[in-house]
């Protein structure tokens, strides 16, 4: 539906009311900071967050982090699943495998992965990338197998071999499952990231917010969730700008990428 | 029903001058008895250059029959060969057409047109003039750059024509080529089909289910019957070409729709 240029000031209008309101509540209500700040003392912590040069380092390490493993979870789920999705005998052996840790809550295996590779980076990267892989990796095996009987027919005419038929055809056919799952797969390396940092780490938003915890500055811990969605949203504009990009023929390109994708179900 | 269709003597399958030779195929789809016969007993011959259309309802085994040429589907009994050589997978010297278009969307007309010559490895420079003049022969000058989706269903299937031409193969199959579009785009693709086909001289076979349509393209029509398929009837159509639209209002070529119409409904057809 397209909307005027007064429905976008109203919108404005009914998020400012919806913060005018929360302000109200918290001084009206008198509820303690340590419980609910108002908004005036979340924009006052970030403030002065930014004056005193808090955040930037943990940013850099959450960012620095999150793009090291959405591109290692990345490439091994796009390997995988291209492995998966040519041969039925690997899918045979592996489905299992792959279903049952599908089902699994991957965080919970943070805790695990923080005894096995320490508090520093590493930890953050593979827990990062495996909440990644797996949105990835089911995309690509249903991209992939998702070619057309008659193009595969056209190819086979033409006497293709099964490589060429991958590379002209399965691979670009399947490129907006591929980009849906990165997509997804952007937010959940940030998730990942996250949850690892929550657990111990000596670096990044998540670290710094567990302190806030601990000195009960619940305005500063609001104001780093609000850096992280503004993080999400960028992280997650990186991926869609590079799918206008490649996808330029797609022609459900604006359609909500996760229609595309298999994942819905995604468990974290 | 044999006895009464007429069929060529048996020496005419071995000619030396037939392109498509199929001589006593069948086609089962499954085994035993739960197997589903789909073309029992076709024999038929194609001389070089003739166009062949082959007629029938849906469902009588009229693609099957272009997937076991296209070296697609194996056939249960006997023997189809393509310019002397037994068909055994797919093979270079055939263009094939489907129902659809069949265009990838993620290259540009020129693209799809040079896709078989992408896969084949032909010279690059030589098979893209050669795309141009096509796409000149088709009407599309100018449309190269553009992507499938930004054309009509005729313009994309005209595309599809062209890029089964491209690496010049002796032999076009075409299943249902216009059966998508609306009538009066069929009939102008059915006239432009027939140019193409005179200036460039190829053998060609043609699958349709409209009576209108084989009578007006063909050379010879096979009409095939269903379940299972088999030839029903197969003629001459003898009339001047090029032909015009206007063929279509003559007592000559409604005698020859008639007789396709009797081939497919031997009981009299009638709904009394």
């Amino acid at each position: 539906m397209r909307r005027g240029p007064v429905s976008f000031v109203l919108r404005l209008l009914f998020i400012a009311a919806l913060l005018g309101v929360w302000e109200w509540a918290v001084v009206f209500f008198q509820t303690p900071a340590y419980i609910v700040p108002a908004p005036s003392s979340i924009a006052y912590a970030m403030y002065n967050g930014i004056a005193t040069n808090l955040y930037v380092g943990h940013i850099g390490a959450t960012v620095g982090e999150t793009l090291l493993g959405f591109v290692l979870g990345c490439a091994l789920a796009f390997v995988l699943g291209t492995i998966v999705a040519l041969s039925r005998t690997v899918e045979y052996y592996l489905y299992p495998i792959i279903i049952m840790f599908q089902a699994m809550p991957k965080v919970a295996l943070v805790p695990l992965i923080l005894v096995w590779f320490g508090l520093g980076l590493t930890s953050k990267v593979i827990s990062a990338a495996l909440v990644a892989f797996f949105p990835l990796m089911v995309n690509t095996i249903v991209g992939l197998r998702s070619a057309d009987e008659d193009r595969i027919n056209l190819m086979r005419s033409l006497s293709a071999s099964r490589w060429q038929i991958f590379r002209m055809l399965q691979l670009p056919n399947a490129m907006p499952y591929i980009f849906a799952g990165l997509e997804i797969a952007m937010i959940f390396a940030l998730i990942g990231a996250i949850v690892a940092e929550l657990i111990s780490a000596e670096r990044g938003l998540g670290m710094l917010m567990q302190s806030m915890s601990f000195t009960m500055d619940v305005a500063g811990q609001f104001s780093i969730l609000f850096i992280l969605s503004i993080l999400g949203l960028i992280l997650n504009g990186l991926v869609t700008l590079v799918r206008r990009q490649v996808l330029f023929w797609d022609t459900s390109r604006d359609a909500d990428a996760n229609e595309q994708s298999a994942t819905k179900g995604e468990v974290l | 029903m044999d006895a009464t269709v007429e069929r060529p003597p048996p020496t005419a399958y071995s000619s030396v001058k037939d392109v498509i030779s199929v001589r006593r195929l069948s086609l089962k789809y499954g085994r035993g008895a739960a197997g589903l016969l789909a073309l029992s007993d076709i024999s038929f011959s194609v001389a070089d250059g003739e166009f062949i259309v082959v007629v029938g309802p849906s469902g009588c085994g009229k693609s099957t029959l272009l997937k076991v040429l296209a070296g697609l589907l194996p056939q249960t009994e006997g023997e189809a060969s393509l310019n002397g050589t037994p068909i055994k997978g797919s093979r270079r010297d055939i263009g094939v057409v489907f129902q659809s278009p069949v265009l990838f969307p993620w290259r540009s007309v020129l693209g799809n047109v040079m896709l078989p010559a992408d896969v084949q490895g032909l010279d690059q420079a030589r098979m893209q003039q050669r795309a141009l003049d096509l796409l000149n022969l088709v009407g599309l000058q100018g449309f190269e750059d553009r992507y499938p989706r930004e054309l009509s269903g005729g313009m994309q299937q005209r595309v599809g024509i062209v890029r089964a031409l491209i690496h010049d193969p002796a032999i076009l199959l075409m299943d249902e080529p216009f059966g998508a579009l609306d009538a009066m785009t069929r009939e102008t693709m059915n006239v432009e089909l027939q140019r193409i086909w005179m200036e460039r001289r190829k053998t060609v076979l043609f699958i349709t289910h409209s009576t209108a349509e084989a009578v007006f393209l063909a050379d010879r029509v096979i009409v095939m019957t269903s379940r299972p398929g088999r030839i029903g009837d197969e003629f001459a159509v003898d009339l001047p070409r090029p032909r015009k639209l206007a063929v279509m209002n003559t007592e000559a070529f409604g005698a020859y729709v008639k007789r396709v119409r009797a081939a497919l409904n031997p009981g009299g057809g009638g709904l009394d």
